[in-house]
C-alpha cells in the first residue's frame, strides 16, 4: 500500500511538472493573444511609430527585423552549410580536426548572446568597421559604428550552430549507399556532394535557414549595441545604417516608455507579432523536419 | 589493351578543383574554431586596459563626459520616472548601506533614473547627463550614432585609476563622482537568480522529461515533446515581457512583497527560459538508454515508476547533469529576462525577495551608453570576459566529461 | 583451368578493419568476360574482397590493405592509381538498390555526364543502349522523365546495372544484388546477368548457391576470410576438393 501510495507520488509529480510547463506556455501565449490581438490592425502594421512611440505602428521594426535576419541569413547559412558538408563529408570521425570544430560549434551554441553582442561591439564595429574606414579614408565613420551588417553578422554568428545542427541532421539522413552508388560510378567526392548529397539536403538546409531566422529574429542582447535603436527618421537604406527591431522596440517600450500605461496596447501588439513570427518560423522549421523524416523512412 | 588500360588508372595530374574546395572547406568550417578564439581575444582585449590601469596610471578622478548630442533625439528631460516600477521608490531611504555620495540630499524623483538611488545621485552630480549607466536613460541609446565615434575623436579621455579594493568592494556605481565597480554585488545578483531559475526550472524540465519518455502514451509524448520544445522558440524579450507584466505582480500579491520585480521573479523567468533546455537534454539521455535495462527491470518485477526512478534515471544521470549545467548555463548568461524582471539593482542583498542586477543584465544597460574606451567600458567587457570564461567551462566539462562518459557507458570502447 | 584471359588478379592481399584481419592472404586469377561467383557464410570476407576491387573500402576509416590487386596487370593500390578513374572501368551494383533520387533518365545520364558527354542526342542514345542492356527498356521508356523512386524493387535493381553499364566499364562488381528481392526479379536480373557476360567481366557475390550454380563460370568459397577454394563452378558444387567446401554446399553449415 505504502509502495502504491509512492507510486502515485512518482508518476502524478510528472504530470504535474507537464501540466505546468504547458500551463506556462499556453498561459504566455494565450494572454499575449488575447491581451494583443484587439490591437492588430492594417494600420499597426504599416505605419510608423507616432508622437513619441506612443501612438502608430511599428511596420519599420518589422522592416528592421525582416533586413536584420535576411542579411544574417545570407551570411550565415552558407557557412554552417559548409561546415555541416565538412562535418559528414570530407572527415574523418575520429581525426582531431572535426572533434575541435565540433566542440566550438558546441561552444558557439552555449555563449550567452550577451557576450556576442560584446563581441560584435568589439570586433565587427570597432575593429573591421573602423578598420574599414581607414582603409577608405573615410573622414566621418561610416562603417566603424553600430550598424545593420554588423547586427547582422554578430546574429548569424550566434545563429550558426543551429544552421549546422539542422544541415548536418540532413546529410546523415542521406543514405550511404546513395553516395557510394555516385562514387562507384567514377564520382569524385565533390561531384557526389554537388549532385547526390545537396540535392537531397535542401529541405535540411531550408529547415536550418528556418529555424536560424526564428531564433534570430528573437535575439534582442547581441544587437542592442551593434546597431539597433529606439526610433530612426527614415527606413535604413544601406548596410552601415542603423535599423529598428521588433523585440528592441518591445524592450524600449515595456521599461523605458515615459509612460508606460498609455503604450499598453502597443507593447501587447508588438509582443503578439513577434511571439507570432517567432513560433511561426519554428512550426514550419518541426514541420518541414519531420517531413523529411518520415520521407527518409521510407526511401 | 593491358597497356591502354595500364596508362588510363594513372592520375595524369592532380585533381586541383577537387584539392581546392576540399582545402576551402575545411577552410570554412575552421572559422567556428577561429569565431571562438576571436571572441576570446576582442572580449579580453577590451577588458585589458583595466588591468594595466589598475597598477600603471595615476589616480585622476574623472566626470563622465563624452557624448552628449541629442539634438535631433527625444531630450531626455522629457522622459518622466519610471512608472512601471513605483515601489522603488522607497528604496533609497530605505536601504542601509547606500554610501555618502549618493547621501539622500542628491536623490531627485525627476531624475530618469529613479529606481536606482545610486544612478540618480550620480546624475543630479553631472546634470543629468546621458551617461547614466542605467537603461531608462534611452535618449542616449537613440542618439549612439553620434555618441559612437567618440573614441576615435577624443583620444584624451582621462582614465580614472581602479584599485583591486574597488573591484571586490560592494558597491557597484560605475557613473558616480568615484565610480565603484564592486563586483560581488553583481556575482550575488547573479548567483540569486540563477539559482532561483535552476531551483525552478530543472525540477520540471526533469520530470516532464520523465512523463514524456516513460508514462506518457506514445501519441500524447509525440504531442507534448514538441510543444514543449516550443518553448524554447519563446524570444526571451518575450518572457521577459510577461514576467514584467504578469509574474511580477503574481509573486507580489503572492507573498505581499514591498518590490514587484525582484530576484525571484527574474529567477522565475529565467527559469521558464531553461525549462526547454533541461526538458529536450534529458529526454534525449532518458530516449537513449538501452531499452533492455528498462525490460530487464521489469521482468524482475519493479513497477514502471520503480524502473523509471531507480533503474532509468540513475542510468541516464550525465546525460541530466548535463542538462542542468546547460541549464546554469543559459539562466546566468540570459540577458533581456534579466534585464526587465529582476528590478535591476544592483543591491549588495543576499535577500531573493530584492531587487538585483545580473553581469548579463548590467552589461546589457550600460554597455550602450557607456564612453569607449573608459574604465567603466572595459569593466563591462570584464564581466562579458567572465560569462565567456565560465561559459566556456560549463560547456567543457559537458562536452569532455560528461558526454564521453554517456557514450562509454551505453556503448562500450 | 585457365581458358580465359586474367582480368583481376589478387596477389597476398589481406585486409584490416582496425584490428581486425578480414581477409588472409587472398591470391586469385579472375578471368575476362566470364562470371565468376564468390560464396561463403555471412562475414567470410567475400564482400569486403569484391569491394577492394574498386577500392570502396578506401571510404572505411580504419580499413587497411596488403598485397596487391592486379587488374589488367596495373596494380590498383600504387600510388599513382586514380581512384576515380578506376571506378569508371570498374562498376558496381549494390546489395541494395541505390537509385538516386532523381528522375529514370538522370539516373542513367549521371554517370556520362561526370564524363564530360553534354550532348543531349548522344546522351539519349546512352541513356536507350543502358535501359536495354539492363532490360529495363521497354518498361520505362514511356516514363523516363519520373522518378527513379517510384519503380519496384526489381525493376530499381536493374536501373543500378544500367546505370553502372552507361559508363561503359569493362568489369562489373555485383554484391548480393538479388538479396532484396523475389524470385521472380531475381530471374530477371540472372537472365540480365548472363547476357552481359560476353561484354563485361562480372563478379557477383552471393549468399545463394543456386544462383551461383545457375549464372558463374567459376566459383571461389571463402571462409573466416581465407580463400578455401577456387574452381570451375560445376566441380565446386559436385565434387569439391575441400572438406569445408563439401559442408557448405552441401549445406552442413552456413
Amino acid at each position: 500500500m505504502n509502495k502504491r501510495v509512492a507510486g502515485f507520488f512518482a508518476v502524478g509529480s510528472t504530470i504535474v511538472a507537464t501540466v505546468c510547463i504547458l500551463v506556462i506556455l499556453f498561459g504566455m501565449a494565450g494572454m499575449f493573444l488575447v491581451q494583443g490581438l484587439p490591437h492588430l490592425s492594417w494600420a499597426f502594421f504599416t505605419e510608423a511609430p507616432r508622437n513619441n512611440n506612443t501612438e502608430g505602428g511599428i511596420f519599420p521594426a518589422i522592416y528592421g527585423t525582416t533586413l536584420l535576419v535576411f542579411i544574417m541569413t545570407l551570411l550565415g547559412v552558407p557557412v554552417g552549410t559548409i561546415t555541416a558538408i565538412y562535418l559528414t563529408e570530407y572527415t574523418k570521425q575520429r581525426a582531431w580536426l572535426p572533434r575541435v570544430i565540433r566542440f566550438a560549434v558546441n561552444t558557439l551554441a552555449g555563449v550567452p548572446s550577451i557576450v556576442f553582442g560584446l563581441f560584435g561591439l568589439g570586433f565587427f564595429v570597432q575593429f573591421l568597421g573602423q578598420g574599414v574606414d581607414i582603409a577608405l579614408g573615410n573622414d566621418q565613420m561610416v562603417w566603424g559604428k553600430p550598424a545593420l551588417v554588423w547586427a547582422a553578422a554578430t546574429l548569424a554568428v550566434l545563429t550558426l550552430p543551429v544552421v549546422i545542427v539542422s544541415v548536418e541532421e540532413a546529410l546523415r539522413a542521406v543514405p550511404r549507399e546513395v553516395r557510394e552508388g555516385s562514387l562507384a560510378l567514377g564520382a569524385t567526392k565533390w561531384q557526389t556532394i554537388w549532385k547526390v548529397v545537396l540535392p537531397n539536403s535542401v529541405t535540411g538546409i531550408l529547415t536550418g535557414s528556418i529555424l536560424a531566422v526564428g531564433r534570430g529574429a528573437g535575439e534582442v542582447a547581441p544587437i542592442l549595441f551593434t546597431g539597433a535603436v529606439y526610433s530612426l527618421p527614415e527606413l535604413p537604406d544601406g548596410l552601415s545604417d542603423q535599423f529598428m527591431h521588433l523585440g528592441y522596440h518591445l524592450y524600449v517600450l515595456a521599461t523605458q516608455s515615459p509612460d508606460v500605461d498609455a503604450t499598453m496596447p502597443l507593447q501587447y501588439a508588438t509582443t503578439l507579432v513577434l511571439l507570432g513570427l517567432t513560433l511561426v518560423l519554428n512550426f514550419a522549421a518541426v514541420l518541414i523536419r519531420s517531413r523529411l523524416r518520415s520521407r527518409q523512412i521510407r526511401l | 589493351m593491358e597497356q591502354h588500360i595500364d596508362k588510363s588508372l594513372v592520375r595524369k595530374n592532380r585533381r586541383w578543383g577537387e584539392w581546392l574546395i576540399e582545402k576551402g572547406v575545411a577552410f570554412v568550417a575552421s572559422l567556428s574554431i577561429i569565431l571562438i578564439f576571436i571572441i576570446f581575444i576582442f572580449v579580453f582585449r577590451e577588458a585589458m586596459p583595466l588591468f594595466s590601469s589598475m597598477s600603471l596610471e595615476e589616480p585622476t578622478v574623472e566626470a563622465p563626459s563624452g557624448a552628449t548630442p541629442k539634438d535631433d533625439v527625444v531630450p531626455n528631460e522629457d522622459l518622466t520616472p519610471e512608472i512601471y516600477n513605483p515601489e522603488v521608490y522607497n528604496l533609497a531611504p530605505a536601504s542601509a548601506d547606500v554610501p555618502a555620495e549618493t547621501a539622500p540630499e542628491s536623490y531627485d524623483p525627476n531624475a530618469p533614473e529613479s529606481y536606482d538611488p545610486n544612478a540618480s545621485a550620480s546624475d543630479a552630480s553631472s546634470g543629468s547627463t546621458p551617461e547614466s549607466y542605467d537603461p531608462n536613460a534611452s535618449a542616449e541609446e537613440t542618439s549612439t550614432q553620434e555618441s559612437a565615434p567618440v573614441t576615435g575623436d577624443e583620444p584624451a579621455i582621462e582614465r580614472e585609476n581602479v584599485s583591486l579594493a574597488n573591484i571586490t568592494g560592494t558597491n557597484w556605481q560605475p557613473v558616480s563622482e568615484k565610480p565603484k565597480y564592486g563586483i560581488s554585488t553583481l556575482l550575488i545578483g547573479t548567483a540569486k537568480t540563477t539559482i532561483v531559475a535552476i531551483l525552478f526550472g530543472a525540477p520540471l524540465g526533469i520530470l516532464a522529461a520523465l512523463y514524456s519518455a516513460f508514462f506518457a502514451k506514445k501519441w500524447l509524448r509525440e504531442i507534448i515533446k514538441p510543444v514543449i520544445e516550443i518553448l524554447a522558440g519563446f524570444p526571451s524579450v518575450v518572457v521577459g515581457f510577461f514576467c514584467l507584466m504578469v509574474v511580477g505582480s503574481l509573486v507580489q500579491s503572492l507573498f505581499g512583497l514591498d518590490f514587484r520585480l525582484n530576484s525571484f521573479v527574474g529567477g522565475i523567468g529565467l527559469g521558464i527560459a531553461v525549462i526547454p533546455i533541461v526538458f529536450t537534454i534529458t529526454e534525449d539521455a532518458l530516449s537513449s538508454v538501452p531499452r533492455a535495462l528498462r525490460e530487464a527491470s521489469l521482468a524482475v518485477g519493479a513497477t514502471e515508476w520503480e524502473t523509471a526512478y531507480k533503474v532509468m534515471l540513475p542510468a541516464a544521470f550525465p546525460g541530466v547533469f548535463a542538462a542542468v549545467l546547460l541549464g546554469i548555463g543559459r539562466a546566468f548568461g540570459e540577458t533581456m529576462i534579466a534585464l526587465m524582471a529582476t528590478g535591476n539593482a544592483a543591491l549588495f542583498s543576499f535577500n531573493i525577495f530584492d531587487p538585483a542586477r545580473t553581469f548579463a543584465a548590467t552589461i546589457g544597460a550600460e554597455m550602450g551608453e557607456v564612453v569607449w574606451g573608459s574604465v567603466h567600458y572595459n569593466m563591462l567587457f570584464f564581466l562579458g570576459a567572465i560569462l565567456f570564461v565560465f561559459a566556456f567551462g560549463l560547456n567543457t566539462v559537458t562536452e569532455l566529461f560528461i558526454k564521453e562518459r554517456l557514450i562509454k557507458k551505453f556503448h562500450g570502447n | 583451368m585457365k581458358k580465359h584471359a586474367t582480368k583481376i588478379k589478387a596477389d597476398n592481399l589481406c585486409f584490416y578493419y582496425g584490428e581486425k584481419k578480414a581477409l588472409d592472404n587472398v591470391s586469385m586469377d579472375i578471368p575476362e568476360r566470364e562470371v565468376t561467383a564468390f560464396i561463403g557464410p555471412s562475414g567470410c570476407g567475400k564482400s569486403t574482397f569484391l569491394r577492394t576491387f574498386n577500392r570502396m573500402n578506401d571510404l572505411i576509416e580504419s580499413a587497411r590493405v596488403d598485397g596487391r590487386v592486379e587488374i589488367d596487370g596495373k596494380n590498383i593500390y600504387d600510388s599513382d592509381i586514380d581512384v576515380v578513374k578506376l571506378r569508371k572501368r570498374v562498376g558496381m551494383v549494390f546489395q541494395k538498390s541505390n537509385p538516386f533520387p532523381k528522375s529514370i533518365y538522370e539516373n542513367i545520364a549521371y554517370g556520362p555526364r561526370l564524363n564530360g558527354i553534354r550532348n543531349a542526342v548522344e546522351l539519349d542514345e546512352i541513356v536507350e543502349k543502358s535501359l536495354v542492356r539492363g532490360a529495363l527498356w521497354d518498361e520505362v521508356k514511356d516514363r523516363l522523365d519520373q522518378s527513379a523512386l517510384g519503380l519496384s524493387g526489381g525493376q530499381q535493381q536493374r536501373l543500378c546495372i544500367a546505370r553502372a553499364v552507361a559508363v561503359d566499364p569493362d568489369i562489373l562488381l555485383m554484391d548480393e544484388p538479388c538479396s532484396a528481392l523475389d524470385p521472380i526479379s531475381t530471374a530477371k536480373i540472372e537472365e540480365l546477368i548472363l547476357e552481359l557476360k560476353d561484354m563485361y567481366t562480372i563478379v557477383i557475390v552471393t549468399h545463394n548457391m543456386q544462383q551461383a550454380a545457375r549464372v558463374s563460370e567459376y566459383t571461389a568459397f571463402f571462409y573466416l576470410g581465407k580463400l578455401i577454394e577456387y574452381d570451375r563452378t560445376k566441380k565446386i558444387f559436385t565434387n569439391p576438393a575441400k572438406k569445408e567446401t563439401e559442408d557448405y554446399v552441401t549445406g552442413r553449415f552456413g
